[in-house]
């Protein structure tokens, strides 16, 4: 056991001993790798960014009940009840949805307070607003919300159920093709970073050829041989991926109060949020992971023609 | 302990570097190979170090049938062998003691152990004062030297040395020499493959003469060493 993990202390010393040998080929490594990583990342919190976003815009994803004219208090009180127990559905801790009542009273006196609409209104004969229900869902799916819509259809006395579907089914499409260019993104640059490491195995492989092959003379297992490459492919990958995590935060950073700025024009409140802690773990894990890859397809290429050589 | 029989190897080329060869070495001996270039020294040297595997026949190292020996095991062999080659294979960009270092490394040892063991090879073969040096920086006995450091600083049962000699002038060859015969007093087998029999005359050891890949059959009683086997006269 102890003379294990003094070969891995030893591997994990030798691969950083490589790292700093030759600090501007580690530098770039590091610069193409990082920027690599970058891309994916930022388009990945742009699109969780712009999710937020579209989820706090208001009304957007709001569905809208109006009762008939002819409906009763009791009626109403009745689609209340059903939506009070969809709210608390399993769990009152987080309701599945929040909704208010307005009834036709207040919202003729809120059309009333508009700019020349208290003149139009007083003309009328009687009140042409029904009594609605204004209900925000806590899932913002497409589908289910227009299931929510259809179900809230067949109650007895709502004449009419607004929901912006398109909209939101717009913006559904968006985000699913926002998620499916990253992934292709991602893939791309992952390739990218697998082959980075490949090369920089293979050159040293090819450097140290005749230590290599000493090793292999005078005992030196595969494991032991592969060892610090190892290491070496996912430190590199590892400090790649910190790399992009400082980048996307420096883009966060920047971007932060412009954007805030021309959400408040438009009357909105924002704030641009960066990777989480588990996104930055995740980043710099996969990165790490994919850099052990690539050395673990050099060392299979390239060690194998080292041996029989 | 080597035991070979019916030891054989030929090469694709149709060339039959070993033929038919069966001996014996016990623990402790010491063993000069000899013959002309190309006898099959050196191939038999990569046969006992399982860098090469035979075509037919067996052979024997420490129990262990090198031709049935699966992959994964030949390194734990190796560890087993004190490995000396004839262009040495010095790493230039170490020093002297991290070429020493290196069989330590492989089996694990911990570091401050394995410069103690390191130092102490070193010192055997009087290099201790170049711990520090690089080996372009040695002459050619230095080197070999080193060599030979490495490749008893594990502590190995048998030692192979694959032209020790060669390129060297009298006092290093004898300086070399010196080393082989004292590690074989405390007990390592030492197997020398060389065509130089003048200098290893002194060290005594139980001859086996090669000639085109075959075992010429020993001399009785044993032949001046320094001279060539009436069968290997032209």
């Amino acid at each position: 056991m102890i003379s294990w993990l003094a070969q891995h202390r030893n591997a994990l010393f030798d691969a950083l001993g490589r790292l700093r040998k030759s600090p501007l080929n580690t530098l770039l490594s590091l610069l193409v790798i990082g920027i690599s990583l970058t891309l994916p990342s930022a388009a990945w919190l742009l699109l969780d960014n712009v999710r937020s976003l579209a989820q706090g815009a208001a009304n957007v994803q709001q569905i809208s009940l109006f009762m008939s004219l002819d409906a009763s208090r009791q009626d109403s009180e009745a689609v209340a009840q059903r939506l009070r127990q969809l709210s608390q559905g399993q769990n009152h801790e987080s309701p599945n949805l929040r909704w208010r009542f307005v009834p036709r009273a207040d919202a003729l006196a809120d059309l009333k307070a508009g700019p020349g609409m208290a003149e139009i209104i007083s003309s009328l004969p009687q009140n042409p607003l029904p009594d609605a229900f204004i209900v925000d869902p806590v899932e913002h799916d497409a589908a289910a919300l227009s299931a929510l819509a259809e179900q809230f259809a067949q109650w007895p006395k709502v004449a009419h159920v607004q929901l912006d579907s398109a909209w939101v089914k717009r913006l559904d499409a968006f985000l699913r093709l926002g998620k499916n260019l990253i992934v292709l993104l991602s893939v791309l640059f992952a390739s990218g970073l697998i082959a980075i490491t490949f090369n920089t195995i293979r050159l040293q492989i090819f450097a140290q050829s005749a230590e290599i092959e000493l090793a292999q003379l005078i005992g030196a297992s595969s494991a032991f041989l592969q060892r610090p490459f190892h290491y070496f492919g996912a430190l590199q990958g590892a400090l790649g991926g910190l790399f992009a995590a400082l980048l996307v935060a420096v883009g966060q950073h920047l971007l932060t109060p412009p954007v805030a700025e021309l959400v408040t024009l438009y009357g909105g409140q924002f704030v641009l949020h960066g990777l989480s802690w588990s996104e930055h773990a995740i980043l710099i894990a996969s990165a790490s992971a994919l850099g052990w890859l690539g050395a673990q397809l050099s060392l299979l290429i390239h060690l194998q023609q080292n041996k029989s050589a | 302990m080597i035991v070979a029989n019916a030891l054989s190897k030929r090469y694709a080329e149709g060339l039959i570097a070993l033929d038919q060869l069966s001996f014996c070495i016990e623990p402790g001996e010491l063993v000069l190979l000899t013959g002309h270039s190309g006898a099959g020294k050196s191939t038999l040297f990569r046969l006992i170090a399982a860098i090469e595997r035979p075509t037919s026949g067996s052979i024997l190292v420490n129990g262990q049938n090198l031709g049935a020996l699966k992959a994964h095991a030949i390194p734990y062999l190796r560890r087993q062998l004190g490995l000396i080659f004839q262009d040495q294979k010095l790493l230039f960009d170490r020093s002297v003691l991290d070429n020493v270092l290196l069989p330590l490394a492989i089996t694990g040892l911990p570091l401050k152990e394995a410069k103690r063991r390191a130092r102490a090879a070193l010192d055997k073969v009087g290099l201790l004062a170049r711990e520090k040096a690089q080996p372009i920086a040695l002459s050619g006995g230095e080197q070999q030297r080193l060599a030979i450091a490495r490749a008893v600083v594990n502590r190995p049962a048998i030692l192979l040395a694959d032209e020790p000699t060669a390129n060297l002038d009298s006092d290093s060859a004898a300086q070399i020499l010196e080393i082989f015969r004292a590690f074989h007093q405390v007990g390592v087998s030492v197997v020398i493959a060389s065509h130089d029999t003048q200098w290893i005359s002194h060290l005594k050891p139980r001859l086996f003469h090669l000639k085109q890949g075959k075992l010429l059959p020993p001399l009785d009683p044993a032949p001046a060493l320094g001279s060539t086997h009436p069968d290997q006269k032209q």
